[in-house]
């Protein structure tokens, strides 16, 4: 199976700071991957690199086999779409409008079709002529996610498995919105889509992905099967917290964060 | 629409019945305003005799009425509504590109030095071809002042793009800020002119600031209808790309639009609208600002409408304002940038106080 993505080398300096430190990675088509690692580990700048908003440094970033710094804006939005974190709409679009938007230059008619599935999707579909601005955080986050599902739709129908990146996309979601975002993720790596997340909440990252890769200072620390990477003491090194590993029924591990102070009183 | 979502429908609906049917209204509102335009003024014209001085009905050739009519129209009144609809649509779609460009309802020409440095270019030309050193020129002052305006709109877009971009990236935050820096560098010189010049240059400059229509011919027209034609097409091709903006700079990227380059296209064309405008009219405050943000109530904030109905309710309020100019003091004429001032203020400051409960909920 072709690398989706694949990135060698990859260090991106700011000032005097790096950021990132000579990260490689491939991504194959039907993936799953989600990225750990503690605040400031360079997670949000991996995934500005791998989608071409910013220059790495040093190495080299390559999408279907092809330096993504050469495509233009519009191939490059056909191919990989991107979930950021915090989007502020500032004018009255209203949710049905902002979905639209990941449809481009299609026709009004084949669009509302996938615009219509995209909120079904994400359950929007009574807020369809809301204004975005009033609705709540997690439901804005919703918004956005299905504009980014018809992007990959109209980009996938084009030119095949896409690439979708997802910046913390769960970060103000309830339960029940987390649990159906990943699930409509999972369902597009089940069509060949190659998913690369940033997830904070660890168990989420397990059962989301089939495959982990953790960040720290900047380096590329670990990458691997989620049985090899969730173990007590690889969370103490990256995490610096103690932690209680268990195996669900199904042998998927499950991770309890313990205080320090109990630990180190022996409580 | 459900009625679980709320009862405020300003904020739950979009309420955008109106949105398919806006250009044809507008056009509609544009001919009449026109039509109230051409018949009201130092020599009144009513409407029935306005078919025959228009040339659409036939009269007896040698009466003296109609051609008295079609002198007042032809040479003094269709040229002066022609060019007064274009400014105003001018100014308005560049307040829209405006406060696309910058995710901002508040954003203006006026805001970023563009319109200042257009005056000062225009206080400079009056006072030098007023000068010694400029005498031989004087014949030309009425031709130099709107080709200064413009050249001092582009020159300070020019440096305002210069201080704002770095490695092919252009910061919008800096752009502003230091759009407020070269206003209050502008405001310095104009003073600075205001305080060296004559009683009758001080009088020129003044008038100037405070916008007027009375000056408008042919000629002047003829400059503002390429400017207007090109904008108006130019507008269908950054209209998605500003309706992406609104999601911020990296995601419009990531959803296939060309960022730096709609900026560019954007700064170009606001500058070079704004500039031509202002060359004509003089500084019209608030117009840019009031149009696009009434229309983003009715018709919804999508540029692919909200950039030619712009143009065409500018067009409307600027021809409505000139006509109230021209009969408020009759047989003289109130400066049109005091109306616009005195609409648009009040406007302004509803927009902010709708924001600050916006922000509160």
């Amino acid at each position: 199976m072709s690398a989706v993505i694949e990135a060698r080398g990859l260090t991106r300096h700011a000032g005097r700071a790096t950021l990132l430190d000579g990260v490689g990675l491939s991504v194959g088509a039907g993936e799953m991957v989600a990225i750990i690692g503690p605040n400031g580990a360079g997670k949000s700048t991996l995934l500005r690199l791998l989608s071409g908003d910013l220059r790495p440094s040093e190495g080299e970033v390559r999408l279907k086999q092809r330096d993504v710094a050469t495509y233009t804006p519009r191939e490059l939005a056909a191919r990989r779409m991107m979930l950021s974190q915090h989007i502020n709409v500032t004018f009255p679009f209203t949710v049905e409008e902002i979905v639209l938007m990941g449809a481009g230059n299609r026709s009004s008619r084949e669009a509302a079709t996938l615009v219509g599935a995209a909120l079904d999707e994400v359950g929007l579909s009574h807020f369809r002529e809301r204004q975005l601005p009033t609705l709540s955080g997690g439901e804005q986050q919703r918004a956005h996610f299905a504009r980014v599902l018809v992007q990959l739709a109209c980009g996938e129908a084009k030119h095949g498995p896409g690439l979708l990146l997802l910046d913390e996309p769960t970060s103000s979601l309830d339960l029940r919105h987390q649990i159906d975002l990943v699930e409509a993720a999972r369902r597009r790596a089940a069509n060949g889509t190659a998913v690369i997340a940033i997830l904070h909440d660890l168990n989420l990252a397990i059962r989301f992905a089939d495959r982990l890769i953790v960040l720290n200072g900047g380096k590329l620390v670990a990458d691997g099967p989620r049985a090899d990477i969730v173990t007590r003491e690889t969370i103490r090194d990256i995490f610096e917290i103690d932690a209680v590993v268990q195996q669900d029924d199904d042998g998927v591990p499950y991770v309890l964060p313990q205080s320090m102070r109990a630990i180190e009183s022996g409580v | 629409m459900s009625e679980a979502i709320g009862t405020d429908v300003r904020r739950t609906s979009s309420g955008r019945r109106f949105a398919p049917a806006a250009i044809p209204l507008l056009l509609a509102a544009l001919v009449v305003a026109v039509v109230i335009a051409l018949t009201v003024g130092a020599a009144g014209i009513p409407l029935s005799r306005l078919p025959a001085a228009l040339g659409l009905a036939s009269t007896a050739p040698a009466d003296p009425m109609t051609a008295r009519d079609q002198l007042v129209l032809w040479s003094i009144r269709i040229p002066r509504i022609a060019a007064t609809a274009m400014v105003g649509g001018l100014l308005a779609a560049a307040g829209a590109i405006m406060q696309g460009l910058f995710r901002n309802p508040l954003a203006d020409p006026a805001l970023v030095g563009v319109a200042s440095g257009g005056a000062l270019a225009a206080a400079s030309a009056i006072v030098f071809t007023d000068s010694r050193v400029g005498e031989a020129l004087r014949f030309l002052q009425t031709e130099l002042l709107p080709i200064a305006a413009f050249a001092g709109s582009l020159a300070t877009t020019a440096i305002l793009y210069g201080i704002s971009s770095r490695a092919g990236r252009t910061s919008i935050a800096i752009f502003l800020l230091a759009g407020v820096a070269i206003t209050a560098i502008a405001n310095a010189g104009i003073g600075l002119l205001v305080f060296t010049a004559d009683d009758r240059q001080l009088r020129d400059i003044t008038f100037w600031m405070l916008g007027s229509m009375s000056g408008a011919t042919w000629t002047k027209a003829g400059v503002l209808a390429p400017v207007l034609v090109a904008g108006i097409a130019a507008c269908t091709f950054i209209a998605r790309g500003l309706d992406l903006l609104v999601l911020g700079e990296a995601d419009a990227f990531h959803g296939g639009v060309d960022v730096e380059r709609l900026k560019r296209i954007s700064i170009v064309m606001v500058s070079a609208m704004t500039g031509v405008a202002v060359s004509i009219s003089g500084v019209i405050g608030f117009v840019g600002i009031v149009v696009p943000h009434l229309l983003r109530l009715v018709i919804g904030p999508a540029h692919r409408l909200l950039l030619p109905t712009s143009v065409l309710l500018g067009a409307i309020l600027m021809v409505g304002a000139d006509t109230l100019a021209r009969i408020i003091v009759a047989p003289a004429e109130l400066p049109i940038g005091i109306l616009t001032a005195a609409v648009g203020a009040p406007v302004f400051l509803a927009i902010l106080l709708r924001q600050r409960g916006l922000a509160s909920l």
